[in-house]
């Protein structure tokens, strides 16, 4: 055990990247059904090392580890530290759920000889997550975020049943995402000609006495808009719900639960980390542009929500409203505000991943996700629908759910902040919620069905436990909320104190 | 049987009815049987409670922290223990009720409404013994949405637009504004636990506190206070035994309940009288019954009536709140349970009526009183309950809060009381003039009338309510001696 335990930030990293290319050869001798399980074991194995690595930095202190040896500031340096170490947990854990639900999903999604190549992508795109997320040094962020961007152009290419309209959504992201990330890498760049370190310590320590420097401001600048792009912040989330609405299944319950959420972690530990409140133009980039856009955010992305009927577009939408929450609590700046950003980033991946998970089971059956399509499915798939309507309780933040621990701490943010319009305008903001979720609810059960949907039966076994297992974690952690408050409390406190 | 497992069992056991519900499902005798255990056994575990409590002592359970300081916890108090007592009395009768209900009328999904209703007792039962203003919020949303399938019941578009508006007026009204005003609370003070004298004295700027209050009070959709009283009117379009059990005793109840609980508990009366932050609401709760009272006047259709009055009778809760003394909290007090038991027998008979005839218009309803005698003589005695006439349980509620407007001077809110007796008097007891005075529609009728009683099932129910209404006039004391220690 000695031997593996000080490695384990690099074994996350380097596990599910090895696989990959051992994965393609699946390819040869009729193995094919292999690599699902291959892809699921890796899964459990990066599981079981961010669930080591959170146990440790949550109860000692901090990992630092150099690769190769070379020390920091020299060499990469992966470093876990409470927050990164909860997003590796989403991240593997997501993956983990989300994979005994794939096999049946894809096998109907996507023909057979592809199978491989597909998750040969996912396992690159899983280790693109997980290396942004650990890595401690700026330029290793931009490369593995290009790994799993890249790996998610393809795998949101594939498309349900090539469905051609999947091309065009993952070229759209292509080019934004690849606009992103040149904003992204430029800005490294220009905080590289200042300091000439690319380690985030080194550069956070150096930063220090620059504040008043033209070339920092302008990288700062080009980070934000970047990393912003990848989270989709409105206006710059265009790419956003056509991806997730052609991609399959099992790539928009992974891109919704976790891709964007690395985002918002890039994103906080440049302005935390890296830049930190005490600076001028971080507060003013809070307050004049994080702030408004998260509140138009919230709305423009439920009231869209409510008039779309392709049922994966209409969540697809809410996501850019939820993205809108846990950018205003980061703008707000104070312990609740940032808890709730930190919390949302894990009960969001809860919530989405169950509800885009149910919509996986209903086109298994359905082939179609409209809402017309849908009328009296309550009746005949009981148990999706009622994981679907349970997992919507939580996106709208009822409490005794995830959701509604979200919501309390957001408010509270904003009320201790003075803000008081802003957390009414919270508030009428989950209304929103409300309705759309509720036009589902209404067409499922209240609906008569035709005679299509008569004939229907409840997905299997297989397909239903894991999204079980996603809603009940919804209300589990809606009602225990002492690992992730904790954890939340913990980095928030840092954030604004360590600066 | 220990208190705090009394406590616990309060709030399970329906919910484990409702799973023997959904088990039985295919044995309709048996699953109605399972409703009536269950019943049964949750009126036993509650009363069990009440010796103790009478005895001036307090039962707690802490379930989980939730958020730093905010516990799922349960403490039974006296007025708690008196929503409790008369929630699960009424499910007793209101369950006899149901099966009469669904099976004279050949309603669909009747397993379904037999276990969101087991749902909504339970979140009941979590509201009268919640422990502090988190607990409630809790068990409050949980009670809007098991009961909306119940509304929404009949699935066709009356249902579902009716329940759109139910849900949307009370999610809306909870989140909108509840959610804040408990979020404030919480901030400011760092706790929601209820305490006696109330937890915001000296923590809030006075001039803040109305605002708060209006937080609070419109926040709690459930009270039905204008202009956020539509969701009621609309909720008719559930099945009667909804309206009757749900809709004029546990989720108006609880609506009004939680009122009394805030203004005793996070505000305390004393804090708000010597502020004054209340006097705003007592004009809005005495617009409420003026004016729902009169727009009953107008309405033809009998449950869209009985609606109404609700929403006026649940104003003079609020308006006993209002007046922020302690014969007012114990005249509101004491009010839940009087028109619980008033209301209840009314909505009952509107059902039997509809069970035996298929009538729902008032005007249709002439010289009916002659063929379901004790339909309409149930009907009469809860009227008389509700205009508060002796010997009738109605009569001590106004007494009390009459004697607390009284105790405030304000003379006018006694005018109100008065005059909305005066429109009950008219809006109720047409009815039961119509059906017993006038002459029938019909010919054959008119001549011999012959006596069409609903199935014994509906016409017994609101007969035992009516005796009820009779008996809580005499022992209204101990109802009165068990909320006496809170209006101190």
């Amino acid at each position: 055990m000695n031997l593996i335990v000080p490695h384990l930030p690099v074994l996350q990293v380097a596990i599910p990247l090895i696989a990959a290319p051992i994965c393609v050869l699946f390819t040869f001798g009729g193995h094919r059904k292999l690599a699902w399980l291959f892809t699921l074991s890796i899964s459990w194995i990066c599981l079981l090392i961010a669930g080591a690595l959170l146990s440790r930095v949550v109860l000692e202190t901090d990992i630092s580890y150099a690769i190769g040896s070379w020390p920091p500031p020299f060499g990469i340096e992966y470093r876990v530290d409470p927050i990164n170490a909860f997003v590796l947990l989403i991240i593997s854990g997501v993956s983990a759920i989300a994979l005994p639900f794939a096999r049946l999903s894809v096998e109907k999604e996507i023909e057979s000889d592809r199978h491989v190549l597909f998750y040969t992508c996912y396992l690159l795109c899983l280790t693109g997550l997980l290396g942004v997320t650990i890595t401690g040094d700026a330029f290793n962020i931009f490369v593995f975020l290009e790994i799993s961007s890249l790996s998610t152009y393809v795998l949101i290419a594939t498309g349900v049943r090539q469905d051609r309209r999947a091309l065009t959504a993952a070229y759209n992201y292509l080019i934004l995402g690849t606009i992103g990330a040149t904003f992204f890498v430029i800005g490294i760049g220009l905080l590289y000609m200042v300091t000439g370190t690319l380690n985030i310590a080194d550069l956070a320590e150096r930063l220090k006495p620059l504040s008043d420097n033209r070339v920092v401001h302008a990288g700062f600048a080009f980070i934000i808009i970047g990393t912003c792009l990848k989270l989709a912040l409105f206006p710059m989330h265009a790419w956003l719900p056509n991806a997730y609405t052609y991609a399959p299944s099992l790539v928009t319950v992974f891109l919704a639960a976790t891709s964007t959420k690395v985002s918002v972690y890039v994103l906080l530990r440049f302005l935390f980390t890296v830049f930190g409140p005490t600076y001028d133009f971080v507060n003013l980039t809070f307050e004049f542009v994080l702030l408004p856009l998260a509140i138009v955010a919230m709305f423009a992305g439920s009231v869209t929500a409510i008039f779309q009927t392709n049922v994966k577009r209409l969540f697809a939408y809410s996501s850019v409203a939820q993205l809108g929450y846990m950018m205003l609590g980061v703008s707000l700046c104070n312990i609740p505000g940032l808890m709730a950003t930190i919390l949302h980033i894990f009960n969001h991946a809860l919530m989405k991943g169950a509800l885009f998970m149910a919509l996986g089971c209903v086109v298994y059956r359905l082939g179609a996700i409209s809402l017309g399509s849908m009328k009296g499915l309550g009746r005949r798939m009981p148990w999706t629908m009622g994981a679907l309507t349970l997992a919507g309780l939580s996106l709208i933040g009822v409490p005794g759910t995830v959701g509604f621990i979200s919501k309390w701490h957001l408010i509270l943010g904003t009320l201790e902040s003075g803000y008081w319009p802003i957390a009414i305008l919270i508030v009428g903001s989950s209304l929103l919620a409300v309705i759309y979720i509720w036009n589902i609810v209404e067409v499922a059960y209240l609906e008569k069905e035709t005679s299509r949907e008569q004939t229907l039966k409840e997905v299997p076994m297989t397909m239903l436990a894991p999204l079980w297992v996603l809603v009940i974690l919804n209300f589990y952690f809606g009602i225990d909320t002492d690992l992730t408050t904790r954890v939340a409390r913990n980095v928030a406190a840092t954030f604004l104190g360590g600066g | 049987m220990s208190n705090q497992s009394a406590l616990i069992l309060a709030i399970l056991i329906p919910l484990l009815g409702g799973i023997g519900i959904s088990l039985l499902r295919r044995a309709p005798n048996l699953r109605e049987a399972c409703t009536l255990v269950s019943s049964l056994v949750l009126a036993f575990v509650v009363y069990s409670l009440l010796p103790k409590i009478l005895s001036g002592a307090t039962v707690s359970f802490t379930f989980k922290e939730i958020l730093p300081d905010l516990a799922l916890e349960f403490n039974v108090e006296p007025l708690g223990m008196v929503f409790a007592c008369i929630a699960s009395g009424l499910w007793i009768i209101n369950s006899l009720y149901s099966i009469g209900y669904m099976r004279g009328n050949q309603e669909g999904n009747q397993t379904r409404f037999y276990i969101y209703f087991t749902i909504a007792i339970s979140s009941s039962m979590g509201i009268a013994f919640a422990g502090n203003m988190f607990t409630l919020f809790i068990f409050y949303e949980i009670l809007t949405l098991s009961t909306y399938p119940l509304v929404a019941h009949k699935q066709n578009s009356d249902a579902k637009s009716g329940a759109r508006i139910y849900l949307g007026l009370l999610i809306g009204t909870s989140i909108g504004f509840q959610l804040v005003a408990i979020i404030w609370t919480y901030l400011i003070t760092g706790t929601l636990d209820f305490t006696p004298a109330g937890i915001l004295k000296g923590k809030i700027d006075p001039t803040l506190l109305p605002i708060l209050l209006a937080l609070y009070m419109f926040g709690i959709g459930k009270a039905a206070l204008m202009p956020f009283h539509r969701w009621l009117p609309s909720a008719m379009v559930a099945p009667t035994p909804v309206s009757a059990l749900l809709h004029a005793v546990a989720v108006v109840k609880a609506g009004v309940f939680t009122v009394l609980k805030v203004v005793i508990y996070i505000f305390g009366i004393e804090f708000l009288s010597e502020t004054g932050a209340s006097t705003w609401l007592i004009w809005v709760a005495s617009f409420t019954v003026l004016a729902a009272s009169i727009v009953a006047i107008t309405k033809d259709n009998l449950k869209a009536r009985l609606a109404y009055s609700t929403i006026s009778q649940l104003s003079y809760i609020v308006l006993g709140a209002a007046l922020a003394n302690g014969l007012g909290i114990l005249g509101g007090g004491l009010h839940i349970v009087t028109h619980a038991v008033g209301k209840i027998t009314l909505f009952m008979c509107a059902g039997a009526i509809y069970v035996a005839t298929h009538k729902t218009e008032i005007s249709e309803m002439t010289g009916l009183g002659r063929k379901m005698p004790f339909t309409f003589a149930a009907f009469a005695i809860g009227s008389l309950s509700i205009i508060g006439l002796p010997p009738f349980a109605g009569t001590w509620s106004k007494w009390y809060l009459a004697l607390a407007a009284a105790n405030a001077e304000i003379w006018t809110v006694i005018g109100v009381y008065m005059l909305s007796s005066l429109l009950n008097v008219w809006y109720l007891l047409s009815i039961v003039a119509k059906g017993f005075f006038a002459p029938a529609d019909e010919l054959s009728d008119r001549v011999q009338p012959k006596i069409q009683e609903a199935p014994i099932l509906c016409v017994l129910p609101p007969c035992l309510t009516a005796l009820g209404c009779l008996a809580l006039f005499f022992f209204a004391e101990h109802i009165v001696e068990l909320l006496r220690p809170i209006a101190s």
